[in-house]
């Protein structure tokens, strides 16, 4: 995997909203907005400011609040800006003001010689500080794109994967036209987010919610299904592999064991499915997506019908032994 | 595994017309095929795979395979982009 490409003008396009919003613009030092953010952390540039410059983390982003806006009113109404303007001797990717606090204009002169972006937001320090945080780390987050189509089957999401041609498209064309969600066809592109949820979306805005079915070509799902029946991202919770029916393979049965398939260093549970003509797989997927909900509500159809089976022998044991072998109807 | 690197010589990249001559001639092979672009890595009998590669005019792929017929079906495949897929 190759590293994450990111610039300054990137951060500033990133079509955010809501509880992520940064609302950051720029103040100056626009020629430095292809600067690339090799970093998702931040600093706060307290003591580089006060001219202390050992083990400065000047490759990421400097974050200034309150406290960086005070202490260099008071430099400037000293009449000295000198030593503030020498963090400019670092590449750093940006300066970011909060509270819509506009620095200084010796300062931003000097931001603009040094081609350093000064962006400002209105956020809080600590509000900025936690939502870019969320989103560097998204965007950071480790790769992977895997063949196969993901759809959110009652509220779960559904990997299927498995060889071409084994129906993972059809299976999933069924899926939508029985209500559920499609979010990507053929190419997933899975993130690893905090290092415990997988992310799957479409690879690609254009080609996304279009499908290939073979006889048929690409269709958009959009137009034929209507926005309902798409989705743009959803966590990956089951893996469905489809596979030609082997006689030869021994397939689960009851359901106990669980399998789980290693994406991106999260164990995510993998059910084999045999395909073979007259199986249903959607109706298949369905019951799997429903057991995998009422598994997470803590109830797990195969484990405690097994539980039953053995309270019933034990039951049955007892019996026999108080009313004797003969008496056991 | 058997792989070959090729560029694109058609003007218009790969669109929907080659994506799918490069899937009708992978799937004639049982190895399994796939085009790399940079790090990304697809499955070359996906047509959405392919388009999703964005690959357009000059763009350095490489093609690999794994199986009985891989060093067949790598030939079969690059023949394609060398014959610029049949345009112009």
């Amino acid at each position: 995997m190759d590293t994450v490409r990111f610039s300054v003008l990137d951060l500033l396009n990133l079509d955010l909203r809501e509880h992520n919003a940064l609302n950051l613009r720029c103040l100056g030092g626009r020629k430095g907005l292809g600067r690339q953010i090799s970093v998702p952390d931040l600093n706060r540039p307290g003591l580089a400011l006060s001219g202390f410059f050992d083990a400065f983390a000047f490759q990421r982003i400097q974050v200034f609040g309150r406290g960086e806006y005070a202490y260099l009113e008071k430099l400037e109404r000293e009449g000295d800006l000198g030593t503030a303007k020498r963090i400019f001797e670092f590449e750093m990717p940006c300066c970011i003001f909060t509270h819509s606090l506009t620095p200084q204009a010796e300062f931003l002169a000097a931001a603009e010689d040094a081609n350093c972006p000064i962006l400002q937001t209105d956020l809080s320090s600590s509000e900025f500080v936690g939502r870019i945080l969320r989103v560097l780390s998204d965007i950071f987050a480790p790769k992977t794109t895997i063949h196969g189509v993901l759809a959110e089957v009652f509220g779960i999401g559904i990997l299927l994967t498995g060889d071409s041609g084994v129906g993972k498209s059809e299976t999933a064309l069924e899926l939508i036209e029985r209500g559920h969600r499609l979010v990507a066809d053929d190419v997933v592109e899975i993130r690893c987010v905090n290092g415990n949820y997988l992310m799957g979306q479409g690879a690609n805005k254009i080609v996304g919610h279009h499908m290939e079915i073979r006889g048929l070509g690409i269709i958009n799902v959009t137009h034929l299904f209507g926005v309902g029946a798409i989705r743009d991202k959803k966590q990956i919770q089951l893996v469905c592999n489809l596979e030609e029916w082997d006689a030869e393979k021994v397939y689960d049965r009851i359901g106990t064991d669980e399998k789980t398939v290693d994406i991106l260093g999260v164990n995510v549970p993998q059910l084999d499915i045999p395909v073979k003509p007259g199986r249903n797989i959607p109706i298949i997927i369905e019951t799997a997506a429903m057991n995998e909900r009422l598994k997470k509500m803590g109830y797990h159809s195969a484990k405690e019908f097994n539980r039953n089976i053995l309270r019933w022998l034990e039951s049955e044991n007892a019996r026999a032994v108080y009313f004797g072998q003969d008496d056991n109807l | 595994m058997t792989e070959k690197s090729v560029s694109i010589k058609n003007r218009a990249g790969i669109h929907a017309r080659p994506a799918a001559l490069i899937v009708q001639t992978a799937s004639k092979f049982k190895s399994k095929i796939f085009i790399e672009k940079n790090s990304d890595r697809i499955n070359a009998k996906s047509i959405m795979g392919i388009i999703t590669l964005g690959a357009g005019f000059g763009v350095e792929l490489r093609i690999l395979a794994e199986g009985e017929d891989e060093a067949a079906a790598v030939e079969a495949v690059a023949l394609l982009f060398d014959r610029k897929f049949e345009e112009e």
